[in-house]
């Protein structure tokens, strides 16, 4: 539909020199940069008339333990003026701060927050980064692929204290995964995985 | 009389506060009566719901759309529904994709219903919330007699919908839509011209064009600003290329104009409901792959292959190809999107669920600076929160 005559063009004119790879996969435009160049990015495809993209929609992370680069961020961009969306990806290893766009989008607040809670990945210039979903005084960050699903601590009302008390999770039942991918299936897709993380890696 | 130093107050409204629409606590900053700073506390109904969809299949986490923003589980559903079609590459039959407009309708107008007679209860208006919850039960029997459920419908399923609407249920939803029109006037006689509700809303929580666009607002809170925009019309998905309706505009920006935005809002869904009945054409409403989708019970009795299909389903479920997608619907809070990664197994490996209240909530402290305190009250109201999808 409106990706058929996205001006893929202009956003390498507009971000030449910025942008490691620009593609369009499956109607869906992707651009790759350096974290240290997000916010030159996203003003420039703000400001640049032709794109116009006014509203930064979804601010998110993805883990994967076993990249180098161990997070994905991801920056949703929507333009209205033209009808156009896209997504910026930038990739950082853990522990690399990377720079807050709440200068550049106001919407950028929230969501940098929730990726600081969820992932740890600290923003640098942002002017109020505390946890934001998580409980007050939560350890840890629950999106983290390394985070178990059930958490770590578990809450309760003590009748003989009487207050909320916070302990260790205890399960009645040992967490079930079960595990429906057959095995011929798995064997297949786990070498080729490999073989795709070994040439990334290089 | 002497000047007199008044010491910066914070207050504490919520969690346990009938305005806040759910578990909000607010702290708020105050100067005598008039908001310093709003510093929304949210995530007391954090239930973890991303990291629980990455350890669920496909069709298991769809129950969860349903829990998100509770007033309107259906659209929710629909996002993640055509997320995971776009992913594994189904076409949806035409009679499912008109059965999910319909449904999307009604789940526009009861979270339209809740939305304004709340807000009117929170500014002072008793009677709207009285009227307008039992036109909701007109619609969540609706509901319930397509799915059985009345709120957690998983009713849309990746391929089309669970199951064919019952004989007699459009003709039943037709004649409401015809009585509707009236009720919609009766709840604008009580509010539209009221002196009362127009002091408590006119000029209060102003936002305009580029502020709304800045701050990530969607939907009815963003075209209250002036903004054509709405993605049936502009990316439009199922059915809706093919429906007539407009796209109601707000010029003023605040409480009120999101108001009359709803309102109208109604009426063109209205509208589109009628279409999608009308237009309805025959046919299966499941894609016929039944890799994806269920077969037929009466199948299963005789074939083996059926029988399969059905226990691997409802098993391993369905392998989603490697792939990355962001899919967008309009909810009737605004855009809800599902950033969907998938790897390749039956399970996705990171969805994240866009939703359209958070961003609202990451804009009360903007909104609020400046106005009184039973003000935050009708900004909170106006901007149509629901703490199912906030806190997720």
């Amino acid at each position: 539909m409106e990706q058929a005559t996205f001006p893929l063009d202009n956003v390498k004119q507009a971000l030449s020199g910025l942008i490691e790879d620009v593609s369009a996969e499956s109607g869906e435009v992707v651009v790759r940069c350096a974290a240290a160049h997000i916010i030159e990015v996203l003003t420039a495809l703000r400001d640049e008339p032709t794109l116009a993209f006014d509203q930064l929609t979804d601010l998110t992370a993805v883990d994967f333990p076993s990249r180098p680069y161990r997070f994905q961020l991801v920056y949703q961009m929507l333009s209205i003026t033209h009808n156009l969306r896209m997504r910026v990806l930038v990739s950082v290893p853990e522990g690399e701060v990377v720079p807050s766009v709440r200068p550049v989008f106001a919407s950028a607040d929230w969501a940098e927050r929730e990726v600081w809670d969820m992932f740890g990945i600290f923003f640098a210039g942002h002017p109020d980064l505390r946890r934001l979903l998580t409980d007050y005084g939560f350890e840890g960050h629950p999106l983290r692929k390394d985070f178990p699903l059930t958490g770590y601590v578990e809450v309760r009302y003590d009748d003989t204290q009487r207050r909320v008390i916070y302990e260790p999770v205890h399960l009645t039942q040992e967490f079930r995964d079960f595990d429906f991918l057959s095995p011929w299936e798995g064997v297949q897709r786990d070498i080729q995985t490999a073989d795709d993380e070994q040439e990334s890696a290089t | 009389m002497s000047e007199m130093q008044i010491r910066p107050m914070t207050l504490n409204f919520g969690p346990q506060h009938p305005a806040a629409h759910g578990v909000l606590r607010l702290v708020l900053e105050m100067d005598g009566e008039v908001i310093d700073r709003a510093d929304p506390h949210v995530g007391l109904l954090h239930r973890g719901t991303e990291k629980l969809i990455e350890n669920k299949t496909y069709l298991q986490a769809l129950p969860y759309f349903d829990r998100l923003d509770y007033v309107s589980p259906m659209n929710q559903e629909h996002a993640w529904a055509l997320a995971v079609e776009k992913a594994l590459g189904i076409e949806v039959p035409k009679r499912a994709q008109y059965i999910r407009v319909l449904y999307c309708e009604i789940g526009r107008i009861l979270n339209h219903l809740l939305n304004l007679t709340t807000f009117a209860i929170d500014v002072g208006a008793m009677t709207p919330l009285l009227w307008g919850f039992e036109e909701r039960e007109h619609l969540m029997e609706f509901y319930e007699r397509a799915c059985g459920a009345r709120l957690h419908a998983a009713y849309f399923r990746p391929g089309g919908v669970h199951q064919d609407l019952p004989d007699g249920l459009a003709d039943d939803i037709l004649k409401w839509a015809d009585k509707f029109p009236e009720f919609i006037n009766d709840l604008e006689t009580l509010l539209t011209e009221n002196r009362i509700f127009k002091q408590r809303t006119v000029d209060i929580g102003v936002m305009n064009r580029e502020e709304a666009l800045n701050y990530g607002m969607t939907g009815p809170c963003l075209r209250a600003s002036g903004v054509a925009w709405d993605l049936r019309k502009s990316q439009p998905y199922d059915a809706y290329a093919e429906m007539d309706f407009d796209i109601p505009v707000g010029k003023t920006g605040d409480c009120y104009a999101r108001y009359l935005v709803r309102i109208e809002e109604m009426r063109q869904s209205l509208r589109i409901i009628k279409q999608s009945i009308e237009n309805m054409p025959t046919g299966p409403v499941l894609a016929p792959d039944n890799k994806v989708t269920p077969p037929r019970r009466a199948d299963m009795k005789n074939s083996m292959e059926a029988l399969i299909h059905h226990f691997k389903l409802y098993t391993e479920g369905f392998h989603v190809p490697e792939g990355e997608s962001y899919t967008a619907v309009e909810a009737p809070k605004g855009e809800f999107g599902v950033y969907l990664v998938a790897d390749g197994t039956n399970k996705p490996y990171r969805a994240r669920l866009r939703a359209p209240g958070y961003y609202f909530m990451a804009a009360v402290d903007f909104l609020s600076r400046g106005h009184m305190l039973a003000d935050s009250v009708a900004i909170i109201g106006s901007l149509d929160v629901v703490f199912g999808e906030i806190d997720r």
